[in-house]
């Protein structure tokens, strides 16, 4: 049995027995499943040494091995090195919270000023053909699939510009078949009537079709890892595309290569140990710096939430302390990152650590399909398709503004030109 | 005391600049009643919202706007940017920033030359933020530059004048105001640049982060005050170290 992934399993009784018995198998019996680490044919291989280098890494991080000292030695040092990240990151930084918090306070201002970001995210479709055991849209799960056309696009988009907002961050589902890069391509020149600042969080492409959505009016790509450890991961994303770690791992890397101006990097935290992905996730984006300097780089923190169907799910062990450390660490490591913190966080959550290192939040947030209108205008919309996740923070983008004003911000809502 | 700035044939009483890489209403309302600046720079990429459009609208008077192409990864992108700035009525002052390198956000000298000459060629009042480099410096003069600005620390460091010694050597040699941009952290560090011969102090971190905004552009604006007055006055003579000896070593010659 597998008895560690036991809460995220739960059987739809629409399902047909042959589709059950599959969905058991993947779940139950590794034979049944792919090699993860095997391209699947179209997916193009890159000359990249960053994913064999952040694993090392990983593989030898021994945090219980940092001392008090080996964190006061990181915060007296005026940059910090990985050395110093590693410090950070470990059960020993835990008494030096607040110090942590106060040094990445500084660091933030210096590189951001009292500036925070706000954008929000439009899902366009929830369609998905992998099998990802704790996330809502994975498709055994039974919940209502839809697909924006595109005047329920510009609909949508039209409703979000209208409370004022200047940046969007399209997302779909990790379907190919029903949302091809074509249509994605098509949602995107809409927005671009609408917003002035368009990013996506899509299934990984190939260069070319990066190249293809930058020319469609992208900038900023997101991929989030979901874990860096590849043996966990193996056992989390049973079925699909998204199964492949490796490509997975170099899309910010094709992203950049095929013109993109920025990208965004995450694990999902709790879904394995959350320190060693954060080192991961760190060194990914310090290594990607490193070779490709002009790009914009950012980072999330997101953590596991419930979903339609299993409110089981939760963040395990990092709790509002260790997220808050892991982003003190990201912020000492990373200093000219951006951090995006989600709605999955409380409004408490994301009102304080605005005022520590987060650089971007979100407001005006819907994690489902076609139904802005009825949750910024109160209208009834009959065929909405469901949600990604639970959210914890639902403020509206005005609520958000004044909100961040409040606590001695000042909120942009764009900061680039399309050239 | 008649000593104003002069930039592309323009006249300025006040040598300090401000910067809105980290701005607000009112940080510049700030600036230019308690910092007394007149020029005021403006990212057009920051400009880009429908929030700073009104921005634009409330300049206050007598206020010029040097609108930066910060977001240009090379000339090409640079040259654009100006281009819509200007034909979104921010004038022809220009302060070209190239930067592809996203930690540090140091300039691209290389890139920077090139768009200045473009530039320049097509009337702009081009002010280009770069590396100290004398070399360079030289040849954004023959590139029709109105003036350079050489970067102190890296941006938004705070850490003062780090390249104090390669800033001293182009205001010793070239013909052009030399702006003192980026890493200016307190006032002090605006007055010693001043001391130096610097034409002007631009600086935003230092005053968009500190306790309060309108005294901190004050205190600014006494200091590059206080600087150029002493340069213009002639600085004293400073002993390097210890008194005079009272034996001169020359004490023998009759």
């Amino acid at each position: 049995m597998n008895e560690e992934n036991r809460v995220y399993f739960v059987d739809s009784d629409t399902l047909p027995p042959e589709a059950l018995a599959r969905k058991h198998a993947l779940e139950q019996d590794p034979s049944a499943r792919t090699d993860h680490m095997q391209y699947l044919s179209g997916m193009e291989v890159i000359d990249s040494d960053i994913k064999d280098k952040v694993l090392a890494a990983m593989k030898a991080y021994d945090y219980e091995a940092y001392t008090a000292s080996d964190v006061q030695r990181a915060l007296s040092h005026e940059t910090c090195s990985t050395e110093d990240f590693k410090a950070l990151l470990s059960p020993a930084a835990t008494p030096f919270l607040e110090q942590m918090a106060r040094r990445a306070e500084e660091i933030t201002k210096n590189h951001f000023g009292n500036t925070v970001y706000i954008f929000t995210p439009l899902y366009i479709a929830n369609y998905c053909q992998n099998y990802c055991v704790y996330c809502g849209f994975n498709c055994y799960n039974n919940i209502r699939r839809k697909r924006l056309d595109h005047d329920e696009i510009e609909h949508e988009m039209q409703v979000i510009a209208r409370t004022g907002m200047e940046e969007i961050l399209i997302l779909t589902g990790e379907s190919r078949t029903y949302s091809d890069v074509t249509y994605i391509g098509e949602a995107v020149k809409i927005a671009r009537k609408y917003f002035r600042n368009i990013g996506i969080e899509i299934y990984p492409v190939n260069v070319d079709e990066y190249r293809y959505l930058h020319e469609c009016g992208v900038d900023y790509v997101t991929v989030f890892q979901e874990t860096y450890n590849p043996d966990r991961y193996e056992t989390l994303h049973l079925l699909g595309h998204k199964r492949i770690w490796p490509y997975r791992f170099d899309a910010q890397e094709r992203a950049i290569m095929g013109g993109m101006r920025g990208a965004g990097f995450s694990a999902l935290l709790g879904l394995d140990d959350f320190r060693r992905d954060a080192l991961a996730t760190g060194l990914h984006v310090y290594l990607i710096n490193r070779k490709y300097p002009h790009a914009e780089l950012s980072l999330s923190c997101p953590r596991l939430r419930p979903i339609v169907n299993n409110d089981r799910i939760n963040p395990r062990d990092v709790g509002e302390k260790e997220l808050c450390q892991v982003l003190c660490a990201y912020r000492m490591f990373l200093p000219f990152a951006g951090i995006t913190v989600s709605s999955r966080e409380t409004a408490e959550f994301r009102n304080g650590i605005t005022r520590i290192c987060a650089t971007k939040v979100s407001a005006g947030v819907s994690t489902g399909i076609g139904d802005h209108e009825e949750k910024y205008e109160g209208s009834q919309e009959e065929d909405a398709g469901d949600e990604q996740f639970e959210i914890s923070d639902g403020r509206s983008f005005d609520k958000m503004y004044h909100d961040m004003e409040k606590g001695g911000l000042q909120p942009v809502l764009n900061d680039y030109i399309y050239v | 005391m008649n000593d104003p700035l002069i930039l592309g044939g323009k006249e300025f009483e006040s040598r300090f600049i401000l910067g809105s890489g980290k701005y607000n209403m009112n940080l510049i309302k700030a600036a230019v009643e308690q910092g007394g600046a007149q020029i005021i720079t403006l990212a057009l990429r920051r400009a880009n919202t429908a929030e700073s459009e009104s921005i634009l609208d409330h300049i206050p008077e007598g206020v010029t706007l040097l609108p930066n192409t910060s977001g240009a990864r090379d000339a090409d992108e640079a040259v654009r940017i100006a281009k819509l700035s200007r034909a979104m009525g921010c004038g022809d002052f220009v302060k070209v920033e190239i930067m592809r390198d996203t930690k540090y956000l140091f300039p691209d000298n290389q890139e920077t030359i090139k768009a200045t000459s473009i530039l320049a060629d097509a009337g702009f009042v081009v002010l280009p933020y770069m590396h100290p480099d004398l070399n360079v410096a030289r040849d954004l003069q023959k590139a029709g530059a109105a003036a350079v600005m050489p970067l102190a620390a890296p941006i938004g460091s705070n850490k003062g004048l780090a390249t104090k010694e390669m800033i001293q050597i182009l205001i010793d040699e070239i013909d052009l105001p030399v702006i003192v941009d980026a890493g200016i952290g307190k006032p002090s560090q605006a007055c010693e640049a001043m001391e130096m011969g610097a034409a002007a102090i631009m600086a935003n971190t230092a005053i968009a982060t500190a306790g309060d905004v309108p005294e901190m552009a004050s205190a600014f604006n006494l200091a590059i005050r206080a600087g150029r007055k002493a340069y213009l006055t002639g600085m004293g003579r400073v002993l390097a170290r210890g008194g005079s000896a009272s034996d001169p070593l020359t004490g023998f010659l009759r």
